[in-house]
């Protein structure tokens, strides 16, 4: 049979959601020297509505689940999921990104270029079926993200933070990419399922899979920031632009979790009984240090980051319980992160003022008064950090933790809940100074926020209450989702 | 969508709209929220005329699927126990919005409309049988509190909002778990259901299991009522909060505390609540003891009276583990007479504040002759809460008494010292606050109750007198529930397991 090069219109199908977005960041790099000056805010539109066409093209994808490109790529409910959750998370950050682009008068399209290569990235992580596929596209999204975290060049703390970010960041893909090499070593192929079924064949040696998943396991877990991989985000969210910290924290970190759960409950399966320990340290750590951490911060920023730490944590927790209900709460839980984290980093975007000198925790004295309903829709993504009933962030939490307590693992349960206790107080520290201190010199001078803006605030609130009043439709479909990949 | 759905929804709806009226129009939002908090009341004044006494289980049920998968139920229905504290919270709310009328000058669309979300969450919690709607309800409520205080509360207001915020949050989270545990054994967050497979015997704990999910339950209650030793959020709560908070906070929902051990810790554990009755009953009465010692020697006015809550909730939870049917009905008695009288005093101590601008005893003293309607009220909320016969406290503590007497009378003889040394307290402080000669302060700025205030507080005098002489009005129905709590716990284990507990005599005290 002759070999045919041309991939099957399936495929191209199965793919669609990544053409769109490379087609789109292209025709923004061209379109930029054209329309830059003219219409600064185009290309903002332009992204966000190349976004909406890719969310089509994705739900499109998962008409046809299967595989394509010679099993490089799996379209299921799973990576379908998570590709819909990294361009919402997309559209947010560019609709936060307005009011900051034209504050430091940097409105240029390879901002926003970048934003959807680094979402294109993403989407090839998630849909990924080979080790290669997978390394391919955390390199896309990765070093996009490396060059917007340092977007303001002649800023000192975004080349601080773009710097350290690359250079870790390197680093631990470095580790990642020798646990591959030790996988294909061991089992002749990168193919998930493949070497899956290689590991359960008997004669392979577990101990060198072990070690290849512990290699991996690092690279992975500093690109979630989980502890002990986490002495990177805190330095990088600080310096980077806020609504790119947004970015961050959320986009790749979901991305970064999709491709975890993928490889170590598809591929690493058969020694779960050997990483899940590790991952349950792991989870634990994360949550303390990052809640403890979090209580002492004076900048928004670094809190969030440190709070994003923990939260890495609570997603730990339900890959430890290594279940179906557990890779279905992290799926949801992903998505009620970013939606109040995301909400979060756009109520500082709105306060951060010029060069983001507003950045301390005292500069939100008196926003209830001032600005209520920037400060109501900031009260709802706290109290859903929190985990307060009727958020999203609580049904998450209560999710991951049944699958705990379903997996057995009591004391984790415990301890994490406990831990979120303790988170309660450094996210009330902000109520406190948002709703208990009189108006401060840098509320005084707020202006309300403009149409993006207010969208960028009103979405992810709405999206929050959405997950936690009536999360049934979702609830079914991480279900259903998660069994694929088990 | 029954009477008790439109209970819950009627104060949930009058928030989101009274948050959607302008800033501007302060007396639109005054009166919208008082209409809201008035229908409401109503309303459960239908549910009251509705009930069916006699009839076993719950009633206003309704029961549909909220989520799926896990299998969450919106499942509301009330019965005796319920019924009348979800009747205290709607009764209490229209007079808090009134109380709070003039004194709050700031933020007042906000204040309103959490105060409608505060009954929201109440009403919710008493009608809540499905252990997910439960909890949701019970952390609803700590968000407008947390805020009441925080943002109109005195001067260390701050510390004390975050304070009992996480003090009540560290108590829930380990009730989650728990509740998330008995999930996972019994397939459903159904409270009913649930009990029904324990009893049937369909499903089983083990003696640590039931043990430790039942301290995980008792720790988060204990921490609401508050509990000696589990107790200190609660002075600092009361005296920073606004009056209205106070009131709400005292009167209702330190009963959320009580309300879910009777409910959830007796019945759906009913060997270890019997095991760990003991130590429970003697933390009980050091509470008793200590809070009326402390409350004696309190300077200020509303730190008396919110130590003297830690003495009196100390009663509610020795009736309620003494397992006799007494005990129960007393301490569901006495959790209604605490919000009326303690509210009553929460409400006064306010007006007073409002008129003196000081909270401290020493800065009064010859009240009595100045406001003679006030000295006159306040005498009777005092009375009232020293337990005089013919007031309601009399009933309830007496009740306790009573029904702790049958299980182990030591536990009586040292309660009976907490209600002597109530009226010590009480009866001193009234002496300083209104005898004596009056300053010159107490002379020019103490008038006699407004009109508003008149319409305040005269619910809650002819409530404590009601409810001193015609129990029968409130009790029979209280005794049918808690007959059948106590046949939940005596169904799966001897009697003889508690400590000196005797046969049950049922409600011997209707009669009167």
């Amino acid at each position: 049979m002759p070999v045919n090069f041309a991939p099957s219109a399936t495929d191209l199908l199965r793919f669609g959601p990544e053409i769109v977005l490379t087609i789109a960041g292209t025709m923004l790099m061209v379109l930029d020297p054209l329309f830059a000056r003219k219409f600064p805010r185009l290309f903002g539109h332009l992204s966000i509505a190349a976004l909406i066409v890719a969310i089509f093209a994705a739900v499109a994808a998962n008409g046809v689940p299967g595989l394509a490109f010679s099993n490089l790529l799996v379209v299921d409910g799973f990576g379908t999921w998570f590709r819909i959750l990294v361009m919402c998370i997309g559209i947010l950050s560019i609709l936060s990104s307005y009011r900051y682009l034209e504050r430091e008068q940097a409105e240029t399209g390879e901002y926003h270029a970048l934003i959807l290569f680094s979402i294109m990235g993403q989407c090839v992580m998630v849909t990924a079926n080979d080790l290669i596929m997978i390394f391919i596209g955390l390199e896309i999204s990765s070093i996009a993200t490396y060059v917007l975290a340092g977007y303001l060049r002649n800023d000192k703390r975004n080349n601080e933070a773009a710097l350290k970010y690359f250079l870790l960041g390197s680093f631990a893909t470095g580790f990642l990419l020798y646990g591959v090499a030790i996988v294909y070593g061991l089992t002749g192929t990168t193919q998930l399922p493949a070497i899956r079924a290689a590991l359960e064949t008997p004669g392979t040696s577990l101990m060198v899979a072990g070690v290849a998943a512990a290699l991996m396991f690092v690279g992975l877990c500093f690109k979630v920031s989980g502890a002990p991989f986490q002495i990177w985000a805190p330095d990088v969210y600080q310096g980077a632009p806020a609504p790119i910290s947004g970015f961050m924290a959320t986009g790749p970190k979901a991305a970064a979790f999709a491709i975890f759960l993928r490889i170590f409950l598809t591929a690493f399966d058969r020694i779960s009984l050997e990483w899940a320990p590790i991952v349950w340290v792991c989870a634990l750590l994360s949550m303390t240090i990052g809640n403890f951490a979090a209580l002492t911060q004076n900048n928004l920023k670094r809190m969030l980051a440190y709070s994003s730490i923990a939260h890495a944590g609570y997603i730990l927790v339900a890959l430890a319980s290594n279940s179906e209900i557990g890779t279905a709460a992290a799926m949801f839980y992903l998505a009620a992160y970013a939606l109040m984290n995301l909400g979060a980093f756009a109520v500082i975007v709105y306060i951060s003022g010029k060069g983001e000198k507003h950045l301390k925790i005292e500069d939100l004295a008196g926003l209830g008064q001032r600005q209520p309903f920037t400060a109501a829709m900031m009260t709802v993504f706290l109290l859903s950090l929190i985990g307060v009933p009727l958020t999203g962030g609580f049904f998450g939490k209560f999710y991951i933790f049944r699958a705990a307590l379903d997996s057995h693992l009591t004391w984790l349960a415990v301890l994490g809940l406990l831990n979120s206790a303790v988170a309660a107080y450094y996210y009330l520290r902000l109520l406190v100074v948002m709703y208990m201190h009189e108006p401060g010199e840098v509320t005084n001078a707020l202006e309300a926020p403009g149409p993006a803006l207010r969208a960028a605030l009103v979405l992810p609130a709405v999206g929050t209450f959405f997950l936690g009043i009536l999360p049934g439709t979702v609830l079914s479909f991480t279900q259903a989702a998660a069994s694929f990949i088990k | 969508m029954n009477l008790l759905e439109i209970l819950i929804a009627v104060p949930a709806a009058g928030f989101l709209v009274a948050l959607m009226i302008p800033r501007s129009q302060e007396l639109a939002v005054r009166l919208f929220t008082l209409a809201v908090s008035l229908l409401a009341f109503i309303l459960s004044l239908g549910l009251v005329a509705g009930y069916q006494s006699g009839q076993i289980g719950q009633q206003y049920v309704d029961n549909v699927v909220w989520i799926a998968n896990p299998n969450i139920h919106w499942h509301v229905g009330i019965d005796g126990l319920s019924l009348w504290l979800i009747v205290l919270s709607t009764f209490l709310t229209p007079i808090a919005i009134l109380i709070s009328w003039r004194s709050i000058t700031k933020q007042i669309k906000e204040f309103f409309a959490f105060l409608l979300l505060l009954e929201f969450g109440l009403i919710g919690v008493f009608a809540a049988w499905d252990l997910f709607l439960f909890y949701t309800f019970w952390e609803v409520v700590l968000v407008p509190m947390y805020f009441l205080i925080g943002i109109w509360g005195h001067d260390r207001r701050i510390y004390a909002s975050v304070k009992f915020f996480l003090y009540t949050m560290a108590g829930s989270v380990l009730m989650l778990v728990a509740i998330i545990y008995l999930y996972n054994v019994a397939g459903t967050f159904d409270y009913a259901v649930i009990l029904e497979s324990f009893q049937s015997g369909r499903i089983g704990l083990s003696h640590t299991e039931e043990t430790l999910l039942f301290l995980a339950f008792f720790v988060a209650f204990a921490i609401k009522v508050p509990l000696f030793p589990l107790h200190t959020w609660l002075p600092d709560a009361h005296v920073e909060a606004p009056t209205a908070g106070s009131l709400m906070l005292a009167s209702v929902m330190l009963k959320m505390g009580t309300y879910g051990m009777l409910r959830f810790c007796v019945p759906l554990f009913p060997l270890a609540a019997r095991e760990n009755a003991g130590w429970i009953n003697i933390l009980a009465i050091i509470g008793i003891i200590y809070g009326a010692l402390v409350a004696m020697v309190q300077p200020n006015l509303k730190k008396l009276v919110a130590y003297s809550s830690v003495s009196h909730l100390g009663f509610v939870v020795l009736g309620i583990f003494s397992f006799t049917q007494m005990g129960l009905d007393g301490a569901v008695y006495q959790m209604l007479n605490h919000g009326i009288s303690t509210g009553a005093l929460f409400i006064l101590v306010g007006f007073m504040y409002e008129r003196r601008h000081s909270l401290a005893i020493k800065d009064f003293g010859g009240v009595a002759t100045v406001a003679p309607w006030l000295g006159t009220v306040f005498l009777i909320t005092t009375l009232a809460s020293i337990g005089l016969p013919m007031l309601n406290n009399f009933v309830g503590e007496f009740l306790v008494l009573q029904g702790a007497a049958q299980a182990n009378f030591g536990w009586t003889a040292f309660a009976a010292i907490g209600v002597i040394l109530s009226a010590c307290y009480m009866l001193w402080m009234y002496k300083r606050v209104f005898f004596g000669a009056p300053g010159d302060e107490v002379k020019h700025h103490m008038p006699d109750f407004n009109f508003r205030e008149w319409v305040c507080i005269t619910p809650l005098i002819v409530m404590m007198v009601w409810m001193g002489l015609f129990t029968k009005t409130f009790l029979p129905v209280v005794s049918e529930t808690n007959a059948q709590i106590l046949d939940h716990t005596g169904a799966t284990v001897a009697l003889s397991t508690a400590p000196g507990a005797l046969p049950r005599t049922g409600g011997a005290f209707h009669a009167r």
